[in-house]
């Protein structure tokens, strides 16, 4: 299970890889949450431009099996998103952290990258709780 | 949870578990796709164990059979199968069920794992007064299901009798590894293949022998998107209680001439004046996926249900099955889905979705 350690994670299981410089966060879901839910088929995304605040439904994801809400981790303006997840939503099962990446989001507040989200090691901690090993 | 006699070997092998109708199953080993890929191209092994038979010998087996179903059991020849619905005097079905004739007197079913308890009960109140036994067997079977176009010849080389001549609905005893089998060549995903029933302590040995011949261990969720396809009802999703034979589409179990049974006189009225919903397949016109439960909508009312969806493997779009009014149900016609909360184009198609070349 990869959980890299320059990202932040939400318990909804979205991780944001934060460009400081930038002031931009690229959001996508982990590794282990792409595991859970199994063969990704459709992603559906927000427009650039769209304001969204921490825990706002920011889209859904379709896996064969199920669908799932996607929540933003923090909050800001969508600025990208990665239109590649249209043809190739697979992207998120093979590649979650990198070409599976999903919005690019201004973080208006990147305090709350240290107050809501969780760094690898608590992330980690926290997904095995949940699966309750 | 229930667990079926191959659950350890499910563990082992890495799948992952779900809790399906009260059983532990799994949903799946390395993924949906690639498990659904190996069916329609290989051969996929799914553990099945969950299913229930229940056996049916006396002299009144055939007439207690007869009155509680709407296909014609009478048809059945020794060594065969047949696809049936179990229905009340409402002609909604109790379950949906496979009939297999041993031979005269000596039936038994396979029935849906979550309806088990209570077709055993109903059957049992139905053979009141009849010269029939019917006794639950659930417990003393196995059952796993070797299916793709690779099944025969995975299977052959470890079987006793000779499998290729077993017509598709037959069945036949012998032993596969050495453990005592029976064959039947039936199956839940539109290729061909085998279920067979297995005494529940050889079932692991043999299951292992399986997987080391190099066949492909797969879970539930590719069994529905394989079924989906196939457009194979599932009782729970398509049809159940409040459905009838007719409204699912299922005219051809249907034999109003056999004689009397539950249900006869609905679906005698439904079949004169035509069922008010018929159940259909669509692909979505829009982009998303129509699950189970979600609304058909039309100027702002429901019309209709989603029974079944999913995004197909095979053809690579959103498929499902849905209840339609009968005057929208003609392939051609859109719909609306909701789909949280938005209205979402859909498109009645021919089925099944999926049928094998042969």
């Amino acid at each position: 299970m990869s959980i890299p350690e320059d990202s932040k994670y939400a318990k909804s299981h979205e991780y944001v890889h934060f460009d400081e410089k930038e002031g931009v966060g690229t959001i996508g879901i982990t590794d282990y949450a792409q595991k859970e839910l199994g063969d990704v088929v459709f992603v559906e995304l927000p427009q650039v431009g769209t304001q969204l605040e921490a825990g706002d439904e920011l889209g859904s994801i379709e896996s064969v099996k199920a669908v799932s809400e996607l929540f933003a981790p923090v909050s800001g303006e969508v600025v990208e998103v990665n239109e590649a997840l249209t043809e190739k939503p697979e992207l998120v099962n093979t590649d979650p952290y990198g070409d599976g990446w999903m919005i690019k989001m201004r973080v208006s507040d990147p305090t709350e990258m240290d107050e809501l989200l969780m760094n690898a090691e608590e992330y980690e901690e926290y997904i095995q709780t949940e699966a309750g090993h | 949870m229930k667990k079926t006699p191959l659950n350890a070997m499910h563990h082992e092998l890495g799948a992952k578990m779900v809790d399906f109708g009260g059983w532990e199953m799994p949903v799946q080993y390395t993924g949906i796709m690639e498990e659904h890929e190996t069916v329609r191209t290989g051969a996929g092994l799914f553990d099945v164990s969950h299913m229930g038979e229940i056996m049916f010998r006396g002299p009144d087996a055939l007439k207690m059979l007869q009155s509680t179903t709407c296909n014609d059991v009478s048809k059945i020849a020794d060594g065969r199968a047949q696809y049936n619905g179990l229905l009340y005097p409402t002609a909604t079905f109790v379950d949906d069920l496979l009939v297999y004739k041993n031979a005269d007197n000596d039936y038994f079913s396979v029935v849906n794992a979550s309806n088990i308890e209570k077709d055993f009960e109903w059957l049992q109140e139905c053979a009141k007064g009849l010269e029939v036994e019917v006794v639950d067997r659930s417990d003393d079977y196995a059952l796993l299901a070797l299916q793709g176009p690779r099944a025969l010849g995975l299977l052959q080389p470890i079987a006793d009798v000779e499998l290729s001549p077993l017509k598709y609905y037959s069945f036949a005893p012998g032993t596969l590894d050495g453990a005592k089998a029976i064959f039947s060549r039936t199956g839940y995903t539109g290729e061909d293949g085998f279920e067979i029933f297995l005494d529940p302590n050889d079932a692991p040995r043999v299951m292992k022998k399986l997987v080391d011949l190099g066949v492909k261990p797969c879970g539930l969720g590719a069994r529905d998107t394989l079924r989906l396809e196939a457009k194979r009802a599932l009782y729970g999703n398509d049809i159940d209680h409040t459905t009838t034979p007719l409204e699912a589409d299922l005219g051809w179990i249907v034999k109003l001439e056999k004689g009397d049974f539950n249900g006869r006189d609905v679906l005698q009225r439904e079949k004169a004046e035509g069922p008010r919903r018929k159940l259909v397949g669509f692909e979505m016109v829009d982009r998303g996926i129509a699950r189970h439960g979600y609304p058909v909508v039309e100027g702002g009312e429901e019309v209709g249900v989603v029974t079944s969806g999913t995004h197909s493997p095979t053809l690579k779009k959103a498929i499902g099955l849905a209840y339609l009014p009968l005057d929208k149900s003609a392939p051609g016609t859109e719909f609306m889905v909701l789909i949280r909360g938005k209205e979402t184009r859909a498109r009645v198609v021919p089925t099944p979705f999926y049928k094998r070349a042969k």
